[in-house]
């Protein structure tokens, strides 16, 4: 009776682990993603190189922590900064002349600039794999109940899950967020009323590689950071957005757990499966919804 | 005045060239060597030690053998099969090489292994590890280590040391599954017993539900491979997850505990136990000879993959010695047949049958030297043949 009892337990806490990876692992893909699916989702603009953003935010935090001494906590405002910096520029020097062009030449172009960034990197940096030096306190598990909780991964919850009520807030509540609401569903409308699209957008796409860079950096722990991190993760961004659905950041969101969690639980249960389950969530949702969870169908 | 001091300078150091140089450099004959090794992407540290430490050797033994200069020529394929079949054609039919070596992976060393046959050119691999490689040609000879050589050791070493349940990990590809299947051979026919077996995809992101399974099998210890690369993520995972306390210990081939990265992995690594040919530890004369060249020409320590680019030029260097400056490759392929020497990891010797490497395996744990981790060998096995292929 208690044997039994006690494997149970047992089985109950580790499931209970995997539940929390997965959830950490999923909010790292939002933050990660969710940059992509305002660019591509709100203004219909097919970025591929968002993962370059993200590389940045990570050698940053990297350059900072582990060359001059930055604390780690420090450095993650600046990974962001310095994100949507390179995002800014690049935006008005680059992406704006493209808005109006096929989405072929959007692809052409953003893959490029994947190609570039990797090489640029590759030169910059060296090829092999970077770690981010972390400070004591975020290494090894917390045991809550017998459950073991990574301290790092919990502070991804922790931020991730703030910076998601917050962009929920901002877009649903404030003035630019029915601004650039306005100028995502009809453009020509929204310049009518005096809302300088443009200029809306350029600000968009600046907070969502800021974003990107900020989960750059958070995911060089978990996901490791070397100058392929744009190509390995491309995909992971793009099944977060298809499956999400792009009309608001609650799809992608979801989409981003459900993905988490489908991945870590299935390399747990099924590892021989592991990496395919991710895909198999894919196909069966976009089978069952094919604009995703939250698509818009008449929109487009 | 300084132009003129100069002037005379530089008329002075061609005088006395010339006046040293015993025979012009255009009547010397030139053999060349391609160097075919992955300097870009993931593989790129294999393919930056292998180069470092040709060009060290060549620096300490001068770049003249056997009245031949000796050229090498640096190509990188980027770990791509493709490329390396395409740069050792272009090698040979262009650049007339007499030999061919590097080789960062398994699938590059058998995309050339058919060329090499064609063209009876040697084929020196210093990294590759799978068993198979050097039956592809008879004109292949390798100087790194098979997968076998350390995995069917650390088996026979973990039955006689009390682990008796081992889950393992190990990265799904060709070297991983070599390494998987000598070890459970070995470590099953010396009355272990395998609890958990979880392969993982080689373009890993995230080792934590791999982690947690293993965790939760409750072995004595874990058996892991990883390439190289992937060795430090892995080890920072294992320590986040807290399998360090509950007493599950790492062992497997060397690969996971690379001399390249196991400085920055922290000391969640150390009483890890591998079984491997090369730690930049190993004690001997020559060694700390060759450690402290290589760390005074390039700031780090060397790893396993500088040690086999090491050897694989000196036997170049060794064999043209024995053939009194023949190149062609049926005379270089005889001559180095046999061959025995001291090399930085220790003796080793190629296989006159097999034209494998022969070599002594050691046990290492990893601990704190002068403030520094490394892999300190405690044991040894002696002149260890690949048996992956003796069983045939």
């Amino acid at each position: 009776m208690t044997i039994v009892a006690q494997g149970l337990l047992a089985s109950m806490t580790s499931i209970l682990t995997i539940l929390f990876d997965g959830v950490a692992y999923g909010m790292l893909l939002f933050v990660l993603a969710c940059g992509l699916a305002v660019t591509l989702g709100l203004m219909n603009f097919v970025n591929l190189a968002h993962g370059a953003f993200a590389m940045a935010g990570g050698y940053i935090c990297a350059v900072l922590v582990n060359q001059h001494g930055w604390p780690f906590f420090a450095a993650l405002p600046l990974a962001f900064v310095g994100s949507s910096l390179i995002g800014a520029a690049l935006e008005r020097l680059l992406y704006r002349h493209l808005y109006t062009r096929s989405h072929l030449d959007q692809v052409l172009f953003s893959i490029g600039l994947v190609f570039m960034s990797v090489a640029a990197v590759d030169y910059i940096m060296g090829s092999s794999r970077v770690f981010i030096q972390l400070p004591s306190v975020l290494e090894g598990q917390l045991d809550v109940f017998g459950v073991g909780v990574g301290r790092y991964r919990l502070m991804i919850i922790v931020i991730c899950g703030l910076l998601t009520a917050l962009l929920q807030l901002v877009l649903a509540r404030t003035r630019f967020g029915s601004r650039l609401r306005a100028a995502v569903d009809d453009p020509r409308a929204a310049s009518g009323l005096g809302i300088n699209v443009p200029q809306v957008f350029a600000f968009t796409f600046a907070f969502g590689c800021g974003l990107a860079g900020l989960g750059g950096a958070l995911s060089a722990e978990i996901l490791g950071l070397d100058p392929y991190f744009p190509l390995k993760f491309m995909i992971y961004f793009l099944i977060v957005v298809t499956v999400g659905g792009s009309s608001s950041i609650t799809g992608p969101f979801l989409a981003s757990l459900l993905l988490g969690i489908g991945d870590v639980t299935g390399k747990y249960y099924v590892p021989k499966m592991g990496p395919f389950v991710i895909y198999t969530i894919m196909i069966v949702i976009l089978i069952w919804r094919p604009n995703g969870l939250f698509g818009r169908t008449a929109a487009r | 005045m300084f132009v003129r001091s100069h002037f005379l300078l530089a008329a002075g150091i061609v005088a006395a060239a010339s006046a040293l140089a015993p025979q012009p450099l255009a009547a010397q004959e030139v053999v060349k060597i391609g160097l075919i090794v992955p300097m870009t992407g993931g593989q790129a540290s294999t393919g930056k030690q292998i180069d470092n430490a040709v060009k060290l050797y060549m620096q300490q033994h001068g770049d003249t053998v056997a009245g031949k200069k000796i050229e090498v020529i640096l190509k990188d394929d980027a770990t791509l099969p493709d490329n390396t079949k395409r740069l050792a054609q272009e090698l040979i039919v262009n650049d007339k090489v007499s030999i061919i070596a590097g080789m960062g992976v398994t699938p590059s060393a058998l995309a050339v292994a058919p060329l090499a046959t064609q063209a009876k050119v040697p084929e020196i691999v210093m990294a590759a590890g799978t068993s198979i490689i050097t039956e592809r040609s008879p004109y292949i000879v390798r100087t790194s280590f098979t997968l076998a050589q350390s995995s069917t050791i650390i088996a026979d070493w973990a039955v006689k040391n009390g682990i008796k349940k081992v889950a393992t990990l190990t990265s799904d590809y060709a070297p991983g599954n070599d390494a998987l299947n000598f070890f459970k051979e070995h470590f099953i026919a010396g009355g272990g017993e395998i609890v958990e077996e979880v392969k993982t995809p080689l373009a890993n992101p995230d080792f934590a539900p791999f982690l947690q399974r293993m965790k939760d099998a409750k072995p004595d210890a874990m058996f892991v491979f990883v390439p190289a690369g992937q060795g430090g993520n892995f080890m920072k995972q294992y320590a986040e997850r807290g399998l360090d306390k509950a007493g599950i210990k790492v062992i497997g081939p060397g690969d996971v505990t690379d001399d390249d990265l196991l400085k920055d992995m922290g000391d969640a690594v150390l009483g890890t136990v591998t079984a491997h040919i090369y730690s930049a530890a190993h004690p001997s004369a020559a060694n700390k000879e060759f450690v402290a060249a290589y760390k005074k020409a390039y700031g780090q320590r060397p790893g396993f993959m500088a040690v086999g680019g090491y050897d694989g030029i000196n036997l170049v260097y060794e064999a043209l010695k024995k053939t009194g400056g023949k190149a062609d490759g049926d005379s270089l392929i005889a001559a180095m047949k046999g061959m025995k020497w001291e090399s930085p990891r220790g003796p080793i010797s190629i296989d006159p049958e097999t034209r494998d490497i022969v070599q002594d395996v050691y046990i290492r744990k990893v601990e704190k030297v002068d403030g520094e981790l490394y892999n300190v060998e405690f044991a040894k096995f002696d002149a260890v043949k690949d048996s992956g292929k003796t069983k045939k």
